[in-house]
Formats: structure tokens, C-alpha cells, sequence
């Protein structure tokens, strides 16, 4: 009996040699197969299509479905989509650094000054995502427009005489409604980078000899890059292929690389044009984030140089 | 460097005066004055929530005062950021930049000097030997062991040359063994630097190892500020010998007193005189004393061949051996609370029993009078 016992056990034992999943990995994948699938059909499947027609070509009606690179030639070559994704990245550039620079106060104050109801001033943070995106960028055309409430309240003051047009359906407005739009999504990384500071590492900063300004320099924004790079990929990389808020308040100056994108999918009916421009957005994105992240493992490693 | 002063012929070199820190409706400070002397390793020792880690914050800059006056070498401190004061800290948690080097670490205060690129290096290095961490400034910071960040904390304050180094329970994260060694090691660097070092701890032995004077404090003031020995031997009162190490405490009573000596009658021991320099308390007539011994100022009478100027029998109740030494609980009779005396394990000495007979020597010399 105990012969037996013991010559299944090893026998049981021998046989999966090299299990491939073990308990707990395969539970852990019947856990996310579920989300695995969905982001699977979602997100890699239309991708991939994306992708093939890219390399095919549209025959008015009909496509062509011989491979290849012409649609990408033009996409690279033609003057017009050129400088599309050249504004496109400089807008979002533009939104970027008002985006980060301007969240940085206001994570700052939050994590060094205020000592009271820090999650009350987080939830007020949030507040502006409470309406829908698109009425904000209404809200955006009615306080910059002509007649619009800045206009209006300069001339009352007496500043100005005449209305300023340079504030709405240009660029100006793009980042205006862009970097108010994604202001939360900066301050809550840096916010939480500089919350992660150890406070005696200033004072020994201050005890070697730095003052404010200094000391700030030298640590307090090296040990929060992290949190600033967090920030300009998630405000860079959405706002790049951003088409709602260069259409409503960005006038023919603001238009920006996915306006062409959705033209040439829609009235233009060339969807492997489109296609092409959009992998090439897509490609140029990840090369810029890429060389951010390397920036910040470099910040975070600690090996100086 | 070699002319280290001694601590009597030494000026002051931190000179606090009635220091008192509120927070709020609680005292944190009330009331300190203290002269720290140049070139001493001065120790603040309390337990806990005492003030002693406000204090040294106020010392370095960190902390303001609600009221009295620190001055750092003759100059008032008052207004003074600490990035301006010629004190520098290592931080009880070591505060080293997770994002520099060992070496950017070390360099960090002397890179406002703006020295020539290898005479910083020199100096860098220089200090990374002092404390033991030579070749180690290429290094990550974070890939240091606790040990070794407590050293390259010392050597980046140390490269500062301040006036006065202030260190804040620098060891309380550090293993029994390593601590022990930085303890010693601690001693020797302060006295080859002559700087002087102010320790905050709340380990009373490493006070006693490390330090020429240590101020004993409570509930935010200073019970008692005197050397270790004199702090050992003759604690201001019950609180103070109760905190430093082990005191047996006797009720007894004054029944007079003559010339340099104090008579007493301690319920457990009998009548005895003992000389005036041994009592911490103001002795006015005829009144109750407390009366202190340490364990290792009594002895166990092993047998009839040792002698002691006086002797009490009692009954042993707890022994607990740690080795070298066994700590004996006697019952006296007449005493309330049994009392503890240590005897060192010499050879051939057995360890007793709990409930055996013990003959208890004792002297006149063992007894502090206290308040």
C-alpha cells in the first residue's frame, strides 16, 4: 500500500517537469483573460487592420489589395501632411510644457503647503470633469470669442478697444482648451512624486548649504521627474491625436494631423491614407515617449551619470 | 588637532539660555539652559517625546524657538536659516540623495565652494576614508547598506568642517553588533577631528560610551546635565537612576547628621553613615530618604572566607544569567521589593538558586541619597 502510494506520488510528481504555468499564474491569467480578450478584439485587432491598410491602396470605389509603402511616400513627402504633424507636435509641445508647468504649482502647494484636507483639494481638482469634454470646449468659444467674456471684460476695464481674435480659432485656443483640459492628469503624478519626497532629504539639503531656490534645483525637481515625465506622456501622447479641440476652437491654423486623418477615412475616402498618416503619428509618438522614459530611468537609477 | 581641549579649560561653543518650544497648549521645551563646551561629545539623552530631538532641530536651524536665545560660537541664532549656520546633521533617517553617487553625495555642500574639480575630489575622498568607505564613491547611493549610508551621512556632514555636528539617533537603525562598533567608532572620529558632536539618543548606554557630558531630560527640561560617571554614580533623583541604568530603590530615614555625613536608618539594611558628597538631597533634620544602590555596589557572599564591611542575609527570588554576568533578585527582610544585585561570573563561582539563603555584602559607599 504504501509502495503504491509512494510510486504514484513520484510518479504524479515527475510528470509535469516543467509545469508551465504554475497555481497561482494560472488563476492569475483565468483573471485577466477577460479584459485580456476584450483589449485584445479592441485594441490589437483594429490596430492590426489599421496597419494592413496602410499598405494597400484605394481605387475610388474598391481597394487594391498588392502591398504597398506608396501610401507612406506620401505621407512623409507631401508638403500639407507635413506640416500638420509638424503642428501637431508643436501644439501638443506647446500644451505640454504649459500643461506641466502650470500643474507643478499647483501639485507643489498641495504637497508642501497644505497640511489640512489634502483630499478635499484633490477632489476639487477633479471637479471641471464633471461636465462632458465638449461643452468645456464650447465654454472655451464662449469666454475667448469676439464678443466673448474676456473680450468683453478687458473692454469694459478699458484695456482694449478693440477685440482680440488672436485667442480663438488659432493654435492659442488649441492649447488654451488642451492644457486646461489635461491639467489634472499633470498635477496628480507630480503631485504624488513630490508627496513620495522624503521631507528630511530638503532639510539636509538646507543643512549643507542650500537655500530655497537652490535646494529646489537639486532635489526637489530631480526626485520629482518621475512625476513630471508621468506628466508630459500623459498629457503629450492623447493630445497629439487630439481632432475635437482643433476643429471646434482651432479655426484652419489649428488644424492638427488627426483632423487629416478623419478627412481622409471620411470625405476624401482614401482609408489607406489615412491609415498611413495615423501609423506614422503613431510611430512618431512612440520614438518621442520612448526617449522620455529613457530620460527617466536616467533620473531615477541614481547612478548620476 | 592635537591640542584637543579638555573640558574644563574649553569656551562654549553653543550657549542655550531659557529655550522653550509650545506646540500649541504643549510644552515641547521649557525652559532649557545649557553651555555646550568646544571639541566635547555632548549627548542629549531622554526618552521618547522628552524634547531632546527640538532641541538639537532648534541647534541646526530646523525648528524656531517660541522663546529664549541659542547662540552657536558667541554669535545669536535667532533669524538664522540653517543653511547659514556652521552646523551640519546626520538625520536619524541618514537623508542620502537616492539620486546621486556616494562621491555627489559627500560632495553635495562643498559644490557652492566651486573648488578646482581635483581638489574636490581629493577632499571627497579624504572623507570617504575618514570613515572607512575609501573607492566607494562611484557607488549608487541606494546601493548602500544601512551602515554604510550612516558613513557616507557622517562623511557629507563632516566634509563641511562645521563648528559643531549634530547627530540625530544615528544608530537606532543600525544591528546590535554594528551599533556597538559605530559607538567606538563614533568616540575615536570626534576625538581625531576635535569637533564638537551633539548626540540625541535614548539609549542610556550609548550616552554613557560615547559621551564627556550628557544632559538627562524630561518632559522638556533637563534633569541633569554631568558627566557620565558622575551621572552614573550620583543620578539628581529617583527618575534620573531609574532611566541610567539599574538603581535598587530603599525607603530609609535621616536620623541625624554631623560634620560631612549623613546617618540614616534604611528599613532593610539597618543604621549607617554615609558621607555627605554621596546625597543628592538637600538633608534638613529628622526626614524621610530615598536611598539608592546599584547592583554591582552589593555582593553575594559566596562563602565564609569573603568578607564585606556590612553584611544582611535575604532570600534569593528571580536569577536571571546572561553569561558573563547573573542578575540576583534578594528579598531582604523589612524591604519592600526584593533588590537586584549583579555578580560577574568568575571562574568557579556557581550561580545560586532561586529560594536559597544569600549573605549580602554592602558598604557604606554603595548608598546615593536621592530626593
Amino acid at each position: 500500500m504504501t509502495m503504491v502510494a509512494s510510486s504514484t506520488s513520484v510518479a504524479s510528481t515527475a510528470k509535469p517537469q516543467k509545469p508551465r504555468l504554475n497555481k497561482d499564474g494560472a488563476s492569475g491569467l483565468t483573471l485577466i483573460s477577460p479584459p485580456l480578450l476584450y483589449a485584445l478584439l479592441m485594441l490589437a485587432a483594429p490596430l492590426l487592420m489599421v496597419i494592413t491598410f496602410s499598405f494597400w491602396t484605394q481605387n475610388y470605389l474598391d481597394i487594391d489589395r498588392t502591398l504597398t509603402l506608396k501610401n507612406y511616400a506620401e505621407a512623409w513627402t507631401d508638403p500639407l501632411y507635413r506640416l500638420l504633424m509638424l503642428r501637431s507636435l508643436a501644439i501638443s509641445g506647446v500644451v505640454t510644457v504649459v500643461t506641466v508647468l502650470l500643474a507643478f504649482p499647483i501639485a507643489y502647494y498641495l504637497s508642501f503647503r497644505v497640511t489640512k484636507h489634502k483630499a478635499l483639494w484633490i477632489f476639487l481638482i477633479t471637479i471641471p470633469f464633471w461636465t462632458s469634454y465638449l461643452l468645456r470646449v464650447f465654454l472655451w468659444k464662449v469666454i475667448l470669442g469676439y464678443n466673448g467674456v474676456f473680450n468683453s471684460g478687458l473692454k469694459m476695464l478699458g484695456l482694449i478697444t478693440e477685440p482680440l481674435t488672436f485667442i480663438l480659432y488659432n493654435a492659442n485656443a488649441v492649447v488654451i482648451a488642451l492644457a486646461h483640459a489635461w491639467a489634472p492628469f499633470a498635477i496628480l503624478p507630480i503631485f504624488i512624486s513630490l508627496e513620495k519626497i522624503d521631507r528630511s532629504l530638503l532639510e539636509a539639503a538646507e543643512d549643507l548649504g542650500d537655500g530655497p531656490v537652490r535646494r529646489f534645483f537639486r532635489v526637489t525637481l530631480p526626485l520629482a521627474m518621475p512625476g513630471v515625465i508621468a506628466a508630459t506622456l500623459i498629457v503629450f501622447i492623447p493630445t497629439v491625436g487630439d481632432f475635437v479641440t482643433p476643429k471646434l476652437v482651432g479655426g484652419n491654423d489649428g488644424l492638427m494631423i488627426a483632423n487629416m486623418i478623419q478627412v481622409q477615412f471620411g470625405k476624401a475616402n482614401n482609408a489607406p491614407l489615412g491609415a498611413a498618416l495615423a501609423i506614422s503619428a503613431m510611430l512618431i509618438v512612440a520614438l518621442i515617449s520612448f526617449v522620455f522614459i529613457w530620460l527617466n530611468r536616467r533620473f531615477t537609477t541614481g547612478d548620476g551619470k | 588637532m592635537s591640542d584637543i581641549p579638555t573640558a574644563a579649560d574649553a569656551r562654549t561653543i553653543i550657549d542655550a539660555r531659557n529655550v522653550t518650544k509650545h506646540y500649541g497648549d504643549v510644552k515641547a521645551l521649557d525652559g532649557i539652559s545649557a553651555e555646550i563646551r568646544e571639541g566635547e561629545f555632548f549627548s542629549l539623552l531622554g526618552p521618547s517625546g522628552c524634547g531632546k530631538t527640538t532641541l538639537l532641530r532648534m541647534i541646526a536651524g530646523f525648528d524656531e524657538l517660541t522663546s529664549g536665545t541659542i547662540a552657536i560660537n558667541g554669535e545669536p541664532m535667532a533669524g538664522v536659516p540653517a543653511n547659514l549656520r556652521p552646523t551640519n546633521m546626520v538625520f536619524q533617517s541618514y537623508a542620502i540623495f537616492p539620486h546621486l553617487t556616494v562621491a555627489e553625495n559627500v560632495a553635495y555642500g562643498l559644490r557652492r565652494k566651486k573648488l578646482p574639480k581635483e581638489e574636490l575630489q581629493r577632499e571627497v575622498e579624504a572623507a570617504l576614508e575618514m570613515v572607512d568607505l575609501g573607492g566607494y564613491g562611484p557607488r549608487a547611493s541606494h546601493a548602500m547598506s544601512g551602515g554604510q549610508r550612516q558613513r557616507v551621512a557622517l562623511a557629507r556632514a563632516l566634509i563641511m568642517r562645521p563648528k559643531v555636528l549634530l547627530l540625530d539617533e544615528p544608530l537606532s537603525a543600525l544591528d546590535k553588533k554594528l551599533r556597538e562598533q559605530m559607538q567606538v567608532e563614533l568616540r575615536r572620529l570626534q576625538r581625531a577631528v576635535g569637533i564638537t558632536f551633539i548626540l540625541v539618543t535614548h539609549d542610556q548606554e550609548e550616552a554613557l560610551i560615547m559621551s564627556d557630558r550628557i544632559a538627562v531630560m524630561f518632559d522638556g527640561r533637563i534633569s541633569q546635565l554631568a558627566t557620565p560617571q558622575e551621572l552614573y554614580r550620583l543620578p539628581a533623583n529617583r527618575r534620573v537612576a531609574s532611566f541610567i541604568g539599574v538603581m535598587n530603590f530603599l525607603d530609609g530615614t535621616v536620623i541625624g547628621e554631623d560634620g560631612d555625613a549623613v546617618h540614616l536608618d534604611i528599613a532593610a539594611l539597618g543604621k549607617v553613615s554615609v558621607p555627605k558628597s554621596q546625597c543628592k538631597s538637600r538633608i534638613d533634620g529628622t526626614a524621610p530618604a530615598h536611598v539608592g544602590i546599584r547592583p554591582e555596589m552589593l555582593t553575594i557572599l559566596f562563602d565564609e572566607t569573603e568578607q564585606a564591611e556590612r553584611e544582611v542575609t535575604g532570600t534569593i527570588s528571580d536569577v536571571v544569567y546572561y553569561g558573563d554576568m547573573t542578575y540576583y533578585d534578594v528579598q531582604l527582610p523589612g524591604a519592600e521589593k526584593p533588590i537586584t544585585i549583579s555578580m560577574r561570573n568568575t571562574a568557579g563561582r556557581a550561580v545560586l538558586e532561586i529560594g536559597a539563603t544569600a549573605r549580602v555584602g554592602w558598604g557604606s559607599e554603595s548608598i546615593v541619597v536621592l530626593d
